[in-house]
């Protein structure tokens, strides 16, 4: 029962999120505000990780290759995970952590200082307002998030691969571009469009519908990245089955 | 005018409000005072839609707000002006931000237009030294006064306050009621004010609807109210030593 209560209040919520903007120029402000909140405070942590993990996928894939198993495999492999699974899905899953908390903290703040219901007194579509900017800017930043990802993981594992010696140059980059198909960067991005848009709204759901004091909020947030990061996974999965499979 | 027309209202199988009616008038402060946990605020935000009633509608001037579709409410809404418990500032803007923000969702007016009224709403509430300052920075009075100043921003034909003056000293708190009063009276806007101080309800009261376990128990002008017959409302009003003082006066 509370399973279906849930998706028929989100169904609803979403109904009223995707509303059109009472004002293109205060929505247009708010967007811009939150592109500067979910994508631009987020790269460095994506950069950081993406960097640390192209390292250690390089280093990891040099320790386990040997024999007939060509060198050339290193820049295959960091390439195909980088691309395939760590920054379309773990990106997504940190910032279910950092943007999905802070999305819903913010609203269950508004919410138990009734912000919310003073928006809703004046008319405006507090759904729409609050919550239409952020599920954009998640759309539109974390995408580019991932494509940055990408690009330094695979950076990063080529420069640790030559550096360290495990690797020339020529065999990282060999390796990068053997049997590469374009489909697989299409695939993580219709994945991380999906992700950005559950762990913007589910955090956002989460945040709207707290209730309580500042104890909720904190239940709220939390609430949000665990729901958040479980869907994404299952999304994961069917995506991964519907597109690859 | 405000018309509650037997409103009900229960969550679960708790009953908070029941076949609840009442009348309130424009140009006049209208309190509802009742004990805690008596249905005030339930009611108060079912006559202004953020619950909605399980039977019953309520009417602004004639119109049935409780079955409007959504853009007539938020045609009507347009006309209502609330002041929150908690004041409910937005936080991330400036007190100037906060009174212009109703006006720049909702008016074709330019930025120099919204400035001037939210500069003309912060001076009725004596607040033009913190146009610039964010809701963080100011006191409880203060919040009150500027959540005063954003509900008059449109010029609005209703006023609520949902206990405008819970959280603040005597003093503040007799600013703020007579600030409420003298807003309606200039603005002769239907102002409902949500309280449980008796202060509050002797200083800026014109009538009154005293709500007990749910129900309407006693309703009239604020010269009536210390000479009502009601058991329930004489134990409410004289709880206090200093009211209890007032009545010895009195008789």
């Amino acid at each position: 029962m509370g399973l279906f209560f849930h998706i028929g209040r989100y169904a609803s919520f979403m109904g009223s999120v995707l509303r059109r903007p009472e004002q293109g120029a205060v929505f247009r402000k708010l967007l811009v505000e939150e592109m500067n909140a979910i994508g631009l405070q987020s790269l460095g942590i994506v950069a950081l990780l993406s960097v640390f993990m192209g390292a250690v996928i390089c280093i990891q894939t040099a320790h386990q290759i040997g024999g007939w198993i060509p060198v050339y495999t290193i820049g295959f492999t960091v390439r195909q995970t980088m691309i395939l699974e760590f920054s379309p899905t773990l990106i997504p899953v940190i910032l279910a952590g950092k943007v999905g908390s802070n999305i819903a903290s913010q609203l269950g703040t508004m919410r138990v200082t009734e912000q919310i219901d003073a928006l809703e007194i004046m008319g405006v579509n507090s759904a729409g307002y609050l919550v239409l900017p952020k599920m954009i800017a998640a759309l539109t930043c974390i995408p580019f998030l991932v494509i940055l990802s990408m690009a330094l993981g695979i950076g990063a594992g080529m420069w640790v691969g030559v550096s360290t010696g495990v690797s020339s140059a020529a065999d990282f980059e060999y390796g990068m571009q053997i049997d590469f198909n374009a489909f697989d960067v299409t695939y993580a991005l219709i994945k991380t469009c999906v992700f950005a848009l559950i762990i913007s709204s589910v955090s956002a759901y989460h945040g709207y519908f707290t209730s309580g004091g500042a104890l909720e909020v904190g239940r709220s947030s939390t609430k949000a990245v665990v729901y958040a990061v479980v869907i994404v996974m299952v999304a994961n999965l069917l995506l991964t089955q519907m597109l690859l499979g | 005018m405000i018309e509650i027309h037997n409103v009900s209202k229960s969550f679960g199988d708790q009953t908070i409000l029941r076949n609840v009616s009442a009348q309130f008038h424009p140009g006049k402060v209208n309190f509802i005072i009742g004990r805690s946990g008596s249905g005030k605020s339930v009611l108060t935000k079912c006559t202004v839609g953020l619950l909605e009633p399980d039977q019953g509608h309520v009417t602004y001037d004639g119109r049935n707000f409780t079955e409007m579709d959504r853009r007539g409410r938020k045609a009507v809404r347009q006309e209502i002006g609330m002041l929150f418990q908690g004041s409910a500032l937005f936080d991330s803007m400036t007190v100037a931000e906060n009174v212009m923000f109703p006006l720049r969702m909702f008016s074709d007016a330019t930025e120099a237009e919204m400035r001037d009224r939210a500069a003309f709403c912060l001076e009725r509430v004596e607040l033009t030294h913190a146009t610039d300052k964010f809701p963080s920075e100011l006191s409880g009075g203060m919040q009150k006064r500027v959540g005063i100043a954003r509900a008059i921003a449109m010029n609005p034909k209703y006023l609520f306050c949902d206990e405008p003056n819970s959280g603040l000293d005597p003093q503040t708190a007799i600013v703020i009621d007579n600030l409420i009063g003298d807003l309606t009276r200039e603005f002769n806007m239907t102002t409902v004010v949500v309280s449980h101080d008796m202060n509050s309800v002797m200083e800026a009261s014109d009538f009154i609807h005293f709500i007990h376990q749910g129900r309407i128990a006693w309703h009239g002008a604020t010269s009536e109210i210390l000479s009502a017959k009601s058991e329930v409302l004489n134990e409410f009003i004289f709880a206090s030593k200093i009211m209890r003082e007032l009545r010895k006066t009195i008789s």
